[in-house]
């Protein structure tokens, strides 16, 4: 258990866990390169060297800070709180994604392993893995499920283009899940050479924490930003929650400050009561990927696939962190349909000229019933994850447009 | 008193030979298929059996025993049923040690208590869980322990020898090396490395050491008991199983003789190999 009740930020304990959450359940194969990951991120957190050369390439490759925007069009149009768009997208490779990879590359350079693999839902990860294994000359495999193979072929193309290898994952329903198998396969059987660049907050200790810290730095820049901006703290935080990083990121420097509060939206997909993403609000706690979390499953314990019409929401499970922040009620999740979130994806477009990316508009869809209730001194921040560049021709074919 | 995969280990060491251990999926093809050949295994040669537990993603598993356990859960396989089928075996076989494998979260959701209670009840005698390293003792080796079941814990060649005391530690019945770094079914194991690594183990432990991943003939099998206690084979009779099934994936009049068969060949392959030097 945390052992500092007084604090949401001092998770996880010694062993990885947040609360029931968290731990470490993998194949012994893995154990002993887990230990040695979180040795080596114990040590270079303590390295000054190894956060200079970070802060380097998130200046001046990736291109941070990325600008707290207030969206003045979106504002007007609801008619409550004062909002503002954390600008991830803007960030070289489109995502908040590149912030946690670059923070594990370096990591992968320091305990000289060659060759990264990864795997990837919407592409998005599996693009900034690409990115930054062409920047440091590190072979680089990533494993997609065939499904989201076919719908994120702009993504694939991009990986192909940096020089990495896509392996499309046949299994289970081929989507990010399955992917996530055969990475850990993958990794079972080249243990000796291969890091492991996991995408988001969750799987064995010490990832969740480590990507967190990595994310953070969106949560960081955004006190600093409203300090500029408006003064003081924002009231109330809103990102969507898949595996949960671009969210947790934003959530934890905020933790421990009760006045802001904070709100994870899932993929609600085509409704609670039938295909949907959503976690906590419609899961419970099991043991998947290396780590204790809620879950989506039948009643035998066996994983049921997820439904999004974003392939980066569509995970059965979310990082374990965030099951501790919904049962402690720290962070509050909320859900939104597909139908909901390509609402939300047309309004940002069209107010304010930026086309978010589909994972982001599930976020942005929540504005549209928090906002209005606020008064017009509330701070609202929205975590824009990514761009839409990806999900434009599936969303063209939602709307029956050919390209 | 001794448990039934001592008695077992030391029988087969007065024999001056190593076990075989068959490892085939609960449930596949179906419920009464599953039986049939479960019950068939003892005969055929088999000292020791593992019976899987199916999972929906069994990630340390190659595509041959995942296809296993999605054909089983396809066919309506639960926990509750794999417990029956042991329940069942036992009625006819009070003697042959069978232990369970699989992945944590069927067994964390039927609630540990509920499912060691039932295990007990049904005749298993140990457990495998491949994704509950020692880090993760008390979830349910512990109470698996203090249940009266033997814990089973897979050691590898990334297991060093600096890691191999908590490996063993609260591990019991048998030690299970895994012969390769990789997942079920996958490459054919350096023979010299595994006999090189089964002494290397031997040297922390009095418990019998069996070796799988990657045995699939009886010349493997020979040549691992050379120098283990026990050889473990699952992929090929998973795969044997696969391949007398009919178009809609069922059981065919082949099914259990075509695994009968293999297991003898492989028994044959063990019972020629040369016996473990006494400790």
């Amino acid at each position: 258990m945390n052992d500092r009740p007084n604090s949401f930020r001092s998770g996880p304990d010694d062993s990885g866990h947040f609360g029931i959450y968290g731990g470490r359940f993998v194949a012994e194969t893995l154990m002993p390169n887990i230990l040695a990951l979180e040795e080596a991120y114990e040590e270079a957190k303590k390295d000054p060297s190894y956060f200079k050369e970070m802060d380097g390439h998130l200046k001046h490759y990736v291109g941070r800070p990325s600008p707290l925007y207030f969206a003045e069009r979106l504002t007007e149009h609801f008619g409550g709180a004062k909002i503002y768009l954390k600008r991830e997208e803007l960030n070289h490779t489109g995502s908040h994604k590149v912030n946690n990879v670059l923070g594990q590359i370096m990591l992968a350079r320091r305990m000289k392993k060659p060759r990264i693999i990864a795997e990837t839902g919407a592409g998005q990860h599996g693009v900034a893995t690409a990115t930054l294994c062409a920047r440091f000359g590190l072979e680089c495999v990533v494993y997609m499920g065939a499904v989201d193979v076919a719908r994120q072929a702009p993504n694939v193309f991009r990986m192909k283009m940096l020089g990495a290898t896509v392996v499309p994952v046949q299994s289970g329903a081929k989507t990010l899940k399955d992917a996530m198998n055969e990475a850990l396969r993958d990794w079972v059987t080249n243990v000796h050479n291969t890091f492991y660049c996991i995408g988001t907050v969750a799987g064995p200790h010490p990832y969740p924490a480590m990507v967190r810290d990595f994310q953070s730095i969106i949560g960081r820049e955004t006190r600093e930003q409203m300090q500029e901006l408006e003064g003081r703290l924002p009231d109330s935080l809103i990102a969507c929650v898949g595996g949960g990083s671009n969210a947790m990121g934003l959530f934890h420097p905020f933790l421990d400050d009760p006045s802001v509060e904070i709100y994870g939206v899932e993929a609600a997909g085509h409704g609670l009561d039938k295909l949907h993403a959503a976690s906590i609000n419609g899961g419970r706690p099991g043991v998947l990927h290396g780590n204790r979390t809620y879950l989506l499953m039948n009643q035998d314990g066996q994983i049921e696939e997820g439904h999004s019409i974003s392939a980066g929401l569509d995970y059965p499970g979310i990082g374990p962190e965030h099951s501790w922040l919904a049962d402690t009620g720290r962070a509050k999740y909320l859900t939104c349909t597909d139908e909901e979130a390509l609402e939300a994806f047309g309004t940002l477009s069209k107010l304010e000229g930026i086309i978010p990316a589909l994972e982001s508009a599930h976020a942005l869809a929540k504005v549209k019933e928090l906002a209005p209730k606020k008064p017009k001194d509330h701070l609202m921040v929205v975590n824009l994850s990514g761009r839409g560049d990806k999900d434009v021709p599936q969303v063209a074919e939602i709307m029956g447009t050919s390209l | 008193m001794s448990t039934r995969i001592e008695t077992r280990f030391a029988a087969v060491k007065a024999e001056g030979r190593a076990a075989l251990v068959t490892f085939v999926m609960g449930g596949d093809p179906g419920y009464e298929s599953s039986l049939e050949i479960l019950k068939a295994l003892p005969e055929a040669g088999a000292d020791l059996i593992e019976l899987g537990m199916p999972f929906s993603d069994p990630m340390a598993d190659g595509p041959p025993i995942q296809a296993a356990g999605l054909r089983a859960l396809k066919a309506g396989q639960t926990l509750k049923k794999t417990l029956g089928l042991v329940a069942e075996f036992r009625k006819t076989d009070k003697d042959t040690p069978l232990v369970l494998m699989g992945y944590y979260n069927p067994i964390y959701i039927y609630g540990v208590d509920a499912f060691l209670k039932d295990a007990n009840a049904a005749g298993v005698d140990g457990l495998i869980v491949v994704d509950l390293p020692p880090e993760e003792d008390a979830e349910l080796c512990l109470p698996a322990i203090k249940a009266g079941l033997n814990f089973i814990r897979l050691a590898t060649p990334t297991t060093d020898d600096k890691r191999l005391p908590a490996v063993l530690e609260n591990t019991s019945g048998f030690v299970y090396y895994v012969s390769v770094t990789g997942i079920t079914g996958a490459a054919t194991p350096d023979f010299n490395a595994v006999s090189q690594a089964v002494a290397r183990i031997k040297r922390h432990t009095t418990l019998p050491v069996a070796v799988g991943f990657g045995v699939k003939t009886a010349d493997h099998a020979r040549a691992v008991a050379e120098g283990a206690d026990g050889v473990v084979v699952g992929s090929a009779l998973v795969e044997t199983v696969r391949l007398s099934l009919d178009k809609e994936a069922r059981a065919t009049e082949k099914t259990v003789s075509s695994v009968t068969k293999l297991v003898r060949e492989l028994a044959a392959g063990v019972r020629s190999g040369r016996p473990v030097a006494a400790e």
